[in-house]
């Protein structure tokens, strides 16, 4: 029997965003890449973005945002998810993030941030690339 | 990594992180995933399970949001699998039943997974029946396990449900033939959903006829209820159903039915075991690709290739 091994991506939307066109977009071009995406809905707190993590047992995690509260609500995940020990998930961001909020965000453990009119084939491909091997 | 034995008793402690970790161990089929599963067997059985199918748009995933917070209302720990279906050309899927339940993601009594097909047809994965053994293992009092939405011939449920409940709405068509055939006859409970619709009586009505038609004297009735998931209204009533069919099949009938299920679990996993065996074998010894090419070339068909190949293995088993 051969040993099927899937990238399992989480696609969340922390805080009070009204919309979410781009993370259900990323969604699906990560879906259509081969991947199995699962989406949270709107208005997640911290603490049932990273519970979803781990229930999931997701290799990846994707944060969108849109409100400007990212620097509130990003460091609360990353601070929840060191303590539930899931110290292994490559995190991304989305979505509206002003340039000089980008290197606090990636001294948090975020690895990457993508703006608007990021190419779809540059978030696949850093997936792809960056996602944990894991056992 | 830790140990598969230190796996499996987090698992039995209920560490939800263990629980997440076996669940993708099954799913990756993995060579320790039959090894974890024989640990966790001795610790299954004590669950309840539930199966939710029915035509897509029913509100199957809106019913067991529903259905948790009833379940948990009355002191109840809950396991949810939800199954979504992964594209046949790219494997991919998108999951989104959990939508829905995210009111339940932070209670540590409740533990929600989402899995894709992973192109297996009948409605659910192949590793459902595993996963619902670790959650199972687990201590959830009450696994529900949501079928991508079916329609007629998604009636795998049955191999893992005690109870399956089948939902459908009125306005998706017509709803009998949404339901009909197989999907009718595995159903434990009808549930017409969105009940608060046009044409619900009617739909009601329908179903009703055409159950009586159905001459077959069966001790379990199949109650046909109505629920607005949105509301939470017959709710109650439902879960009530449940338990009601829960207790019947402790009363006997059930008796025979899980033994019949253990009969056809027995019975594939032998066919799993021999076919991997007999296969492995032949392309150890080099002549499975001979094999192949003769029949694509018409000079021998499947059938009697593999009635031959069984009846050599069975002779020099004899030997042994």
């Amino acid at each position: 029997m051969s040993s099927e091994r899937k990238i399992r991506v989480l696609i969340a939307k922390p805080g009070l965003d009204s919309h979410d066109r781009g993370a259900k977009i990323v969604a699906r071009a990560l879906r259509d890449a081969g991947m199995e995406v699962i989406y949270t809905g709107l208005r997640q707190t911290p603490e049932q973005i990273v519970e979803t993590v781990l229930q999931e047992d997701v290799d990846v995690l994707g944060l969108s945002i849109l409100s400007g509260a990212h620097m509130a609500l990003f460091p609360r995940i990353m601070e929840l998810m060191k303590k539930k020990g899931l110290n292994d998930v490559l995190v991304f961001a989305g979505g509206i993030i002003p340039e000089e909020d980008v290197p606090q965000l990636k001294k948090i453990g975020i690895k990457e941030i993508f703006g608007p009119g990021t190419p779809l084939q540059t978030i696949i491909d850093f997936v792809r690339n960056n996602a944990p091997r894991k056992a | 990594m830790r140990s598969l034995e230190q796996l499996a008793q987090g698992v039995v402690n209920g560490d939800k992180r263990s629980i997440a970790r076996a669940i993708t161990l099954i799913e990756n089929n993995g060579e320790d995933a039959q090894k974890l599963v024989s640990l966790l067997y001795p610790y299954t059985g004590k669950a309840h399970i539930v199966g939710i199918t029915g035509p897509g748009g029913s509100g199957k995933s809106t019913l067991i949001e529903k259905l948790i917070s009833e379940l948990r209302r009355r002191g109840k720990t809950v396991g949810v699998l939800a199954t979504d279906p992964s594209s046949p050309f790219t494997g991919g899927a998108f999951l989104g039943d959990r939508i829905r339940m995210q009111r339940f993601a932070t209670d540590e009594e409740v533990f929600i997974r989402s899995m894709a097909t992973r192109n297996v047809p009948g409605g659910i994965a192949k590793a459902t029946k595993d996963a619902v053994n670790v959650l199972d293992a687990a201590g959830k009092d009450v696994i529900i396990v949501e079928t991508v939405g079916a329609g007629q011939a998604e009636v795998d449920i049955i191999k893992v449900a005690h109870t399956v409940v089948v939902v459908f709405a009125p306005g998706l068509g017509d709803e009998i033939q949404a339901i009909k055939a197989g999907i009718m006859e595995i159903a434990d409970i009808f549930v017409l959903n969105k009940a608060d619709l046009e044409n619900a009586n009617r739909a009601v009505t329908d179903l009703k006829a055409s159950l009586e038609l159905n001459a077959q004297e069966k001790a379990w009735k199949p109650p046909v209820l109505k629920t607005v998931a949105l509301t939470g209204e017959g709710i109650e009533q439902l879960v009530n159903e449940i338990f009601e069919h829960k207790a019947f099949l402790e009363k006997g009938e059930g008796a025979s039915k899980r033994r019949k299920w253990v009969e056809t679990e027995l019975v594939e996993a032998i066919k799993q075991k021999v076919a991997d065996l007999i296969v492995d074998d032949l392309k150890k010894r080099k002549v499975f690709n001979e094999l192949v090419e003769k029949v694509m070339n018409r000079q021998v068909d499947p059938y009697s290739a593999a009635s031959k190949i069984v009846a050599e293995t069975l002779l020099s088993a004899k030997k042994d």
